[in-house]
């Protein structure tokens, strides 16, 4: 049954990265320019919807909060997030439409996803060393697996333990929405 | 496809996820390929035990992480997160075929790229190959990527989303600005 939801699930959203143009490293390169801001806008828009949606039927107990699964904000996450940047903007590609755009014929795309493997692996190598050497670069940020707000029976710690997660989920899902409906066609 | 439908598909794809199952992820995938090949060529690099609280355990520090997660995850490769990215793949593959197609050379060398860089495919190839190194070592060591942090991070309020979307937009936009620079901008 699981295995069965993995090729449904997955298998939409591939096809929804292809058809909104996350697969052509040309779109996702002129977003970061700022010269074609159409994925951000739709990027943005799912990302307010999907949350608006998701907390709703957190609160009125539709969704298994045993769902949620908040990753743990540390200092590497921030370092990661560099050097993943550095890659993204040079090859327009991140992990996952790296393997699509790969999947639907693009050359380059398969340089990408070889590399990826050897960066994997290299993590996978130098994990030890990091964490005697660098190990501030585990260092929990603000308590690591943490919501902004409190989000009622998840088990998580919230940055702001005193508002409603539910509500913080929406209000900023409704930022996110008003975002990618403002923000113009190009910024340059 | 328009900015509105796109959105809708898009956050449909996040939302049947979260609501039936867990929230997407990628980058984690492409530690278990590799520990599937290094077991393949070494079959005692993953091994059962019972000391270790998922059964599993490999003499690689990374991959014995939470309970031997990630060992058990490659001892037993029709898991769901696996099947997932190798369904997305076949979903975007589904999809190319039924839409109008990239030309041949823009699946080479992407039109940004060739008309700053020229029409020679192994600089591209190169650069992908290094781009490719940066991204997933990046992921790992924050732990998620695109899909799992920036997406179903921020969706979820996870602060751990907006540190990284922070880490990614404060280099790659000024990076993609200056490094694809038109003549005369």
């Amino acid at each position: 049954m699981e295995i069965l939801l993995a090729i449904l699930l997955g298998g939409f959203f591939g096809f929804a990265l292809d058809r909104i143009g996350a697969n052509n490293p040309n779109n996702i390169i002129n977003m970061l320019r700022l010269t074609d801001l159409r994925l951000m806008r739709i990027i943005l828009g799912a990302i307010g919807i999907s949350s608006i949606v998701m907390f709703s039927a957190l609160w009125i107990g539709i969704m298994d909060v045993g769902n949620l699964s908040i990753k743990e904000a540390y200092t590497g996450v921030f370092v990661g997030g560099i050097l993943l940047g550095v890659g993204f903007a040079i090859s327009g590609y991140c992990p996952g439409t790296g393997l699509t755009a790969f999947a639907v014929g693009r050359k380059d795309a398969l340089f990408f996803v070889l590399g990826g493997f050897l960066g994997a692996g290299l993590y996978m190598l130098s994990f030890e060393g990091l964490k005697e050497g660098y190990s501030f670069l585990f260092d929990k940020i603000s308590g690591g697996k943490v919501s902004l707000g409190h989000i009622e029976g998840s088990g998580y710690e919230a940055v702001f333990s005193g508002l409603n997660g539910h509500v913080i989920g929406i209000v900023l899902g409704l930022v996110f929405i008003l975002l990618a409906w403002k923000l113009p066609k190009k910024l340059r | 496809m328009n900015v509105l439908k796109g959105t809708l598909l898009l956050a449909s794809a996040f939302l049947l996820a979260v609501l039936i199952v867990k929230p997407i992820g990628v980058s984690t995938q492409f530690v278990i390929l590799d520990g599937i090949v290094v077991d393949a060529l070494y079959p005692e690099y993953v091994t059962e035990s019972a000391e270790s609280k998922l059964g599993y355990k490999s003499e690689n520090a990374y991959l014995n992480k939470s309970g031997g997660k990630y060992a058990k995850a490659i001892s037993n490769p029709i898991n769901y997160s696996f099947i997932f990215v190798l369904a997305m793949m076949a979903g975007a593959y589904i999809s190319s075929k039924t839409r109008q197609t990239d030309t041949e050379k823009d699946k080479r060398i992407p039109n940004v790229w060739r008309e700053k860089y020229g029409n020679c495919s192994a600089k591209r190839y190169i650069a992908a190959f290094v781009a490719g190194i940066l991204v997933l070592y990046g992921a790992r060591l924050a732990g998620g990527c695109t899909s799992g942090h920036m997406m179903s991070g921020m969706m979820q309020t996870a602060l751990s989303g907006y540190v990284f979307a922070a880490g990614v937009f404060i280099v790659s936009i000024p990076l993609a600005i200056l490094s694809f620079k038109k003549k005369g901008q």
